[in-house]
């Protein structure tokens, strides 16, 4: 017996009308500002790594290991998920964000031991950016190289 | 033990409810409902090693509490009747192996507690148990992890999640009892439902359903209207869901006053706790009926309550494979003592 | 008064690209790691196409902090990499370019599991 009034439609379409949108221009606006910072950040790295003498291979290097450090740090100290709640995708998507993601499983997941646990867990999120990540890179190199005409 | 309609137990003898227990942890100490809780824990921890060692402390203090009410040894308690989100439900498993009570362990999602007195009362009222112990918890930082992100990921969680309570609820029932102790009368096994909500956050979007088709169930196998209770209760819809269940008890015609309705998920936090939907997790009805509602009902506020638990049943394996959330709903009708 | 305006403009790209995510985080329900995933993608895809350097050369950090930036390092270490050993480049430029930012998080994760306990959340 069905005593469902609403179709799955119909019902979708209800709990879309009664479910309360995240407020967007708040979220744009933190987002952007958080975001734009930690870049900033990342080019006061680079300034600064160019006062250091480090070559155009190796700045961007000491840049990125700044920010991975300061991310798993903050991580670490349980101050990132707070950001994270606040800025959304301006802490998630910098590089900072990517060492968020491979610091918070690591974290959560000692008590199941350094291997099945840290080992295994560090990679729940970043594994999928690294597994794509490098495809990507392969393909482009790929067409690149076909491109040129395919010459060694 | 009788039968009404399709889906609700009418208990010949029905069983006492001798004593009750609650344990909520910090976040909900600071919540409305706070007074209500027999213990706040102040260290989500509990000093344990893990947070699946601390809910599982939770859940033996909380049953040793309501057994002390109840001034019953472990030892001769017939039943441990309950549940909770960890899989294989070793949080309740793990507090029955200290107690050394016979176990019964159930799965009803967040409805496992109503679940559990529903089952516990029928097996009491035919004679097959002489007592039994029905419990529930979740805690936040274990279903976080197993359901949703390690706790220091930085995301944001969008309206219409909800907050898994840290809380536990545990109530001893006996057959007999003095007058003026609350009994359960009548028990309604509800029906998954599902109306293919896809969205893993919107659990209150999912179980709504189900919680409507299990109370509309329980009213027309009992031939009753919603004016036959003081109060209707229900487990964790959250402020959405229970907007939701109001819409599809609106639209079939069954009559459910908004004022006679309150959801134990939207009382337990406030606004400002930035709970988003509102609280969740088997702990959620459970704390709340054992502390707020059964202390009310027993200080005779109202007469006759009809607890109403709801459960998501997903797993991460089915929302991983795009299943939509499947909703479960028990009702379990409780009354006043005093005539 | 070129070092404001070098940093005006990272904190604007980077904004912007950041807003990006954000858009997807409210207007689909793309998990996490799903939006990691598509940023890193596309940097590298935009690269392929030749259009990510020239965002790079005026926005430096505002460009290669944002994940589009790892997946441009990615791509850029290819494409150098096939300029210099042909096809068999396209399998080691990449990961090659990238190795100090992985390492990095690799080990700073490791020791955070070292050091740190998670933390309950209210």
């Amino acid at each position: 017996m069905n005593r469902q009034p609403f179709s799955p439609g119909e019902y979708r379409a209800l709990v879309a009308r009664m479910t309360p949108k995240s407020r967007f221009l708040r979220g744009y606006l933190r987002a952007f500002w958080v975001g734009g910072a930690i870049c900033c950040l990342g080019q006061a790295l680079t300034l600064w790594a160019e006062t250091l003498h480090l070559g155009e291979v190796t700045a961007p290097m000491f840049t990125t290991g700044v920010l991975i450090l300061l991310g798993t740090t903050l991580t670490g100290i349980g101050v990132y998920d707070r950001i994270g709640k606040y800025a959304g995708a301006g802490s998630a998507i910098p590089v900072t964000g990517f060492a968020n993601s491979v610091a918070a499983p690591a974290i959560e997941f000692r008590r199941e031991g350094p291997v099945t646990g840290v080992g295994a867990r560090l990679f729940t999120l970043a594994g999928p950016v690294l597994a794509y990540g490098i495809a990507t890179s392969v393909l482009v190199g790929l067409v690149y190289w076909l491109g040129k005409g395919g010459a060694a | 033990m009788s039968r009404a309609g399709a889906q609700t137990f009418v208990y010949d003898r029905p069983p006492v409810i001798a004593a009750h227990a609650s344990l909520a942890g910090p976040k909900e100490g600071e919540g409305p409902l706070a007074a209500w809780f027999d213990e706040l824990l102040e260290d989500d921890l509990l000093g344990q090693k893990s947070w699946e060692l601390a809910e599982m402390e939770m859940v033996r203090r909380c049953v040793q509490r309501a057994l002390d009410g109840a001034e019953l040894a472990a030892e001769d308690v017939h039943a441990l009747l309950g549940g909770d989100l960890n899989n294989q439900i070793i949080a309740t498993s793990f507090a029955a192996r200290s107690l050394g009570i016979p176990f019964l362990g159930l799965y009803g999602a967040c409805a496992t507690f109503v679940e559990a007195l529903v089952l516990a009362s029928a097996l009491i009222s035919a004679g097959d148990l002489g007592n039994a112990v029905c419990s529930a918890s979740s805690h936040f930082c274990t279903a976080e992890r197993q359901f949703r992100f390690p706790l220091e990921l930085g995301t944001q969680r969008p309206p219409q999640a909800s907050w898994t309570a840290t809380a536990c609820g545990s109530a001893v029932l006996l057959p007999h009892g003095a007058p003026g102790r609350l009994r359960v009368a009548a028990g309604t096994v509800g029906r998954v439902v599902d109306l293919n909500i896809t969205d893993t956050n919107h659990m209150g979007a999912a179980m709504a359903p189900a919680v409507f088709d299990c109370i509309a169930a329980h009213l027309a196998d009992l031939r009753r209207t919603a004016e036959d209770y003081d109060l209707i209760a229900t487990g964790d819809l959250g402020w959405i869901g229970r907007n939701l269940l109001l819409a599809l008890a609106d639209r079939a015609g069954v009559g459910l006053p908004p004022e006679k309705l309150v959801d134990c998920g939207a009382s337990l936090y406030s606004q400002e706790q930035d709970p988003h939907a509102g609280g969740s997790g088997c702990g959620c009805v459970a704390s709340v009926s054992c502390g707020w509602l059964m202390k009310r009902l027993e200080r005779g506020e109202f007469r006759r309550l009809l607890l109403v638990g709801s459960g998501a049943m997903l797993s991460p394996t089915s929302s991983q494979q795009g299943q939509s959330v499947p909703g479960i709903a028990y009702a379990a009708c409780i009354e006043g003592g005093n005539d | 008064m070129e070092t404001l305006w070098t940093f005006a403009k990272a904190f604007v790209v980077g904004g912007l690209i950041c807003d990006v995510g954000q858009a997807l985080i409210l207007h689909t329900k793309l998990t996490n790691a799903r939006i990691l995933v598509i940023f890193v993608v596309s940097g590298a895809l935009l690269t392929g196409l030749g259009l990510y350097k020239p965002l790079v050369d005026f926005a430096g950090a505002g460009a290669t902090v944002p994940l589009t930036g790892f997946g441009y390092s990615l791509a850029m270490g290819a494409i150098e990499a096939v300029n210099r050993y042909g096809w068999i480049g396209a399998f080691s430029g990449g990961v090659a370019r990238a190795a100090a930012g992985v390492t990095a998080a690799v080990v700073f994760g490791l020791a955070n599991a070292l050091l740190f306990t998670p933390k309950a959340k209210r």
